[in-house]
This record gives structure tokens, C-alpha cells and sequence, in this order.
């Protein structure tokens, strides 16, 4: 058996109702996402249209993280999944730093990285990880890939030729797919983050990953430098030209 | 109306997205790789001038190198620990190991080389100053042992090689940043080493020989001048991936990382290169320690520079 994910864009609607079950299941803090539905704009008006791709960890089948992790506390399940044992993990922020995909966190409460496990305790207990039972469109379809007669098998089958993984460049393998994407949707380096058009929010790079306070020496100077207030920054430097010629998967 | 005409240029824009993560390996790690090129690099240096020259040349070598380099690897290892999330459960390296990480084969490395050192260090400080401890037992057993020294030191030269190169493997295997590529940062790992090492022998190099002291000056001005080759050719003609290019048309652009790159190599690549050469023919003592003091600046600035504008890159 092997566990893996696809997301129909088409159908994706920007609910972001996936987000937030996961959030709800996982108990996932604030200030951090498994999962999460980013927007974007493409092409010039009047002919625009708006893309929304959900991302989380890909399972992949040569995954990074499970490579750089040095005492085994992101490790493979006999499904495929890429799981984590907190218990275990030291904090070392290797596996942030492997994961092409930025699908890994430092958990704010546990001082441990987290990250999306395809809900492994439900699927243990039989029930379907948590975005998928809430997105209405049933965008989000999962299940075994290596059985054939699965949904998800029937999927990339009939959608061969439009089935895409993110960096395929990168060799890892990822067993996460979309239908419907492209370049611009699926390449981080294909799309502006312009500061200040965001909708709700502007651009911003957490200044901290993780407790601001989490080490031993920030115990020592805090109380006599204060903490770490300004944690948000506005920067990004992803401002690569590109053009949008054709749209993906939008509405 | 100018900022609008901005956005209806044909371009795919981000218009709603959570905060991305900024910098994860900051300034600590930076301080540890640096404090580790001058733990092993005085070994490495002191190794070839052992080699190359007789002890009366340099008579305090056989202390000064341990002890150099025990302070240096304490920096490392302590900052090593403090970058920890849950630095308490470092203990897990050793008890549930994973091979095919180089931050497991590095920390087991690093401990053993420590380890070494330190006898190292007991058996030198011992030796050269024989009032200490002239009571205590354990001196007596340690000074009764003082041929483990040699013994010990062919070991902790083999060592140091890979010790100083691990981190090199670790950034190869942080594959989400494609600046960090492995053969380029293992030789960038160990130049800095020679840089260093060398530079804190500089330092203290006040009585040694005149052959010895022009020795270092090779050595620095050779490191120095091959590293910053390597980091030109990194910089200017780089045929990596395109995240590669974006982080470092972001470097070129200007802003702070532009600054402090440039810093960086003039500082510690440029000026020393050039005060160590003119060394080799009028010997200037007190600008070959300025040099030496440029050299650790102008290497802390670089390996921070690298170290954390891939970082900036969005990955998402």
C-alpha cells in the first residue's frame, strides 16, 4: 500500500474549509499551517483569473526530511506516509531546511517540527484524513495509488498528460499530484509576492520559527533585552518576471 | 493609477498566502561553523608545521594548538546545543542514531574529536608547565602518559578532515536550498580552515621562527586567495538551478546581504591576501595580525552571508 493525495484545481474552490479541519484536527497553533490554501492572481485584465492551490507535505518516496532528521523522529510508515515523532525530535530545524517544499514547521507549543501526516491516526482507526472529508467539492481525493482499482488511480489515470507534482526537479518523489496546475501555480519562482496587494494580509516572512524564546541563551538575555516583539517582517524577495499566457486551474 | 498599472502587467501574483518562515539557521549556526573551522584548523595548520619544522621553532605549539583548538570546538558545541529547540534531547543523537543524516555522523565526529583534544590538552598543558597539579594523582598518571600525545595526534589530524567538512554534507542535504551544493562547501569548509587556523597561529607566532612565521603567511594568503576565487566564481558565474539564480540576484540587487557579502571578502579575502604577500617579502608583524583579526571578521560575515540568503528564498 501506498498512501498518496491529488487535488483537482479545477475544482478547488478557495474555501479554505480543508485548512481549517485541519487545523481543528490536528489542534494545529496559531502562527502555523499543515495545510494551507494559497491564492493566486493570473494574467491582465479584464482577463484574470484567480487559482487556489492548496499545499502540504508530499509524502515524497526519497523524502529530505527523513534523510536530514538525525534521530528518526520523521520516519516512513509501511503506507508510505512520512510521519513524526515529536517525542523524539530535537529541534534542529534540519528538516525545515531539506524540505523543498516549506511543508514543515516548528511547532510553537512542542518546540518540535510538525507537519502534515495525512492524518495517520485516522486512517489507522479507517476514516479519511480531515480535509478530505471537509472539502464540499471533493477536490481533495486520497487513497491507495499502488491499487488500482482506488479513486485516486482512476483519476491520474483518466487525467494523464494534466497530473503534476511540485518540483519534479528535485527527484523526491512526492506522492501528492495535482490536476489541473502549471507553471505558475505550482513553481514558487513563477509568481510575485508583491508587498502590499495582498487581499487580506501582507507579504511576510516570520522573523522566528518556532517559540522566540526557545533557547537556553534567549532565556538568559531576554529578561534583560526584552523579547522578540517585531516577529513579523514585511520582506520577500521573490519578485521574478514571468509571464502568465495561460490560465490554471482558475475561476 | 501607477501602482495599478504595476499589477496589470502580465504576471502571476500571490494575493493571499500566510506568513512565510524567515530565517531558521541564523547567526548561531553561523558562530558554530566558524568556531569549528578554527577548532579543527589549528590542528590541520599545526599538523603541517610539525611537520615541516623543528618543535624548538615553535615552542609552545604543543599546548597552544590543543588548547586553541578546545576553546574553539566548546564554542561550537555549546552554540550547537543552544540552536536546539530541545537541546535537553541532544542526548538522542547518541541513543536512537540515524546514519543517513551528517548531523548524526557529524555530532559522534565532533564528540570523539573533542574527546581527543581535550587529552590532548591535558598532556600539553601538563608537560610545558610542571608545577601544576604537582600533587595531584591524576596529573601524576597523566604526565606518566605523556607518549599518548604523539600517539593520539596522527588520529586527530585524520579526524579534523572530516569534522571540519560534515557541515558541508549537512547544507548538501538540506536539498530545499540549491546554493549549498556539497563539492563547492566541502572545499569552501576546508580553505576556511587553513584561513583560520592559520590566522590563530598568526597571533601567537610573536617568538616562533622567521621560516614558521612566513609559512603561515603562505598559507593564509593561499587560502584566502583560493576561497575567494571559489565564492567569484559562485557569485558571478553560477550554472546552478534557478532558485540558485533568484537568491543571488537578490544578493546582487544590493540591500543588506550585498553589503555585507562585499564586506566580507574585502575584509577577510582582499586585505589579508594582499598584507600577507607583501609579508613574504618584508616581514610586518603587526599587520600580519591585523590580517589574522580581518581574516576571522571577514570569515564570520561570508559564512553568515551564505548561510542565510537561501533562506530568504520562498519555497512555496
Amino acid at each position: 500500500m501506498k498512501l498518496g493525495f491529488l487535488v483537482d484545481l479545477n475544482l478547488c474552490m478557495g474555501c479554505k474549509a480543508c485548512e481549517i479541519a485541519c487545523k481543528v484536527e490536528n489542534e494545529v497553533p496559531l502562527s502555523s499551517w499543515r495545510l494551507r490554501v494559497k491564492y493566486i492572481d493570473i494574467g491582465t485584465f479584464p482577463d484574470t483569473s484567480r487559482s487556489f492551490t492548496p499545499l502540504r507535505c508530499n509524502h515524497c518516496e526519497s523524502a529530505p526530511c527523513e534523510r536530514i532528521c538525525p534521530v528518526s523522529a520523521l520516519h516512513y510508515l509501511d503506507n508510505g506516509i512520512v510521519n513524526i515523532d515529536s517525542s523524539r525530535c530535537i529541534g534542529c530545524a534540519g528538516c525545515m531546511m531539506a524540505c523543498p517544499y516549506g511543508a514543515i514547521y516548528m511547532d510553537p507549543e512542542s518546540n518540535t517540527a510538525d507537519k502534515c501526516t495525512y492524518c495517520a491516526h485516522r486512517i489507522e482507526g479507517g476514516l479519511m484524513p480531515a480535509c478530505v472529508v471537509a472539502c464540499p467539492v471533493e477536490a481533495n481525493i486520497f487513497g491507495d495509488i499502488e491499487d488500482e482499482t482506488s479513486q485516486i488511480s482512476h483519476y491520474i489515470m483518466e487525467h494523464q498528460g494534466d497530473v503534476q507534482v511540485r518540483k519534479p526537479e528535485k527527484h523526491t518523489d512526492p506522492k501528492h499530484f495535482y490536476v489541473g496546475g502549471g507553471n505558475q501555480t505550482l513553481n514558487p519562482l513563477a509568481h510575485e509576492r508583491i508587498e502590499g496587494y495582498g487581499l487580506f494580509n501582507n507579504i511576510t516572512h516570520l522573523k522566528e520559527i518556532g517559540d522566540t524564546h526557545h533557547s537556553m541563551l534567549d532565556r538568559f538575555l531576554n529578561p534583560i533585552f526584552g523579547g522578540h516583539n517585531d516577529h513579523l517582517k514585511n520582506e520577500s524577495f521573490v519578485d521574478m518576471p514571468n509571464d502568465a499566457s495561460h490560465e490554471e486551474g482558475g475561476h | 493609477m501607477d501602482h495599478v498599472s504595476t499589477i496589470e502587467a502580465t504576471k502571476a501574483v500571490v494575493t493571499l498566502d500566510v506568513p512565510l518562515p524567515g530565517i531558521i539557521w541564523g547567526w548561531m549556526i553561523t558562530l558554530n561553523m566558524w568556531a569549528k573551522s578554527i577548532g579543527t584548523g589549528v590542528i590541520l595548520v599545526g599538523a603541517y608545521l610539525l611537520y615541516r619544522h623543528k618543535k624548538e621553532d615553535m615552542p609552545n605549539l604543543r599546548w597552544m594548538m590543543p588548547l586553541i583548538s578546545f576553546i574553539a570546538l566548546n564554542v561550537f558545541l555549546l552554540f550547537t546545543l543552544l540552536d536546539l529547540h530541545q537541546p535537553l534531547r541532544m542526548v538522542n543523537i547518541f541513543f536512537h542514531p540515524h546514519w543517513t543524516s551528517a548531523i548524526t555522523v557529524g555530532a559522534w565526529m565532533a564528540s570523539l574529536f573533542t574527546g581527543l583534544v581535550t587529552l590532548m590538552l591535558a598532556i600539553g598543558l601538563l608537560d610545558a608547565f610542571p608545577e601544576v597539579g604537582r600533587h595531584l594523582g591524576i596529573a601524576k598518571t597523566i604526565r606518566g602518559k605523556t607518549a599518548l600525545y604523539e600517539k593520539v595526534f596522527p588520529f586527530v589530524v585524520f579526524l579534523a578532515f572530516p569534522v571540519t567538512m560534515y557541515t558541508a554534507i549537512i547544507m548538501a542535504e538540506a536539498s530545499a536550498r540549491e546554493l549549498w551544493a556539497a563539492p563547492a562547501e566541502v572545499i569552501q569548509m576546508l580553505l576556511a580552515a587553513f584561513m583560520v587556523g592559520s590566522a590563530s597561529f598568526i597571533l601567537i607566532a610573536g617568538k616562533w621562527s622567521e621560516s614558521v612565521r612566513k609559512d603561515l603567511s603562505w598559507i593564509l594568503m593561499l587560502s584566502v586567495l583560493f576561497s575567494f576565487l571559489m565564492y567569484m566564481g559562485e557569485y558571478f558565474f553560477s550554472f546552478k538551478a534557478s532558485e540558485v539564480e533568484a537568491t543571488l540576484a537578490y544578493v546582487h540587487s544590493g540591500g543588506e546581504y550585498f553589503v555585507q557579502f562585499w564586506s566580507a571578502m574585502i575584509m577577510g579575502y582582499i586585505i589579508p591576501f594582499f598584507i600577507a604577500f607583501s609579508s613574504l617579502k618584508n616581514e610586518n608583524r603587526t599587520m600580519m595580525r591585523f590580517a589574522a583579526v580581518l581574516t576571522f571578521i571577514g570569515l564570520y560575515l561570508a559564512k553568515s552571508t551564505w548561510l542565510e540568503i537561501p533562506q530568504m528564498l520562498s519555497l512555496s
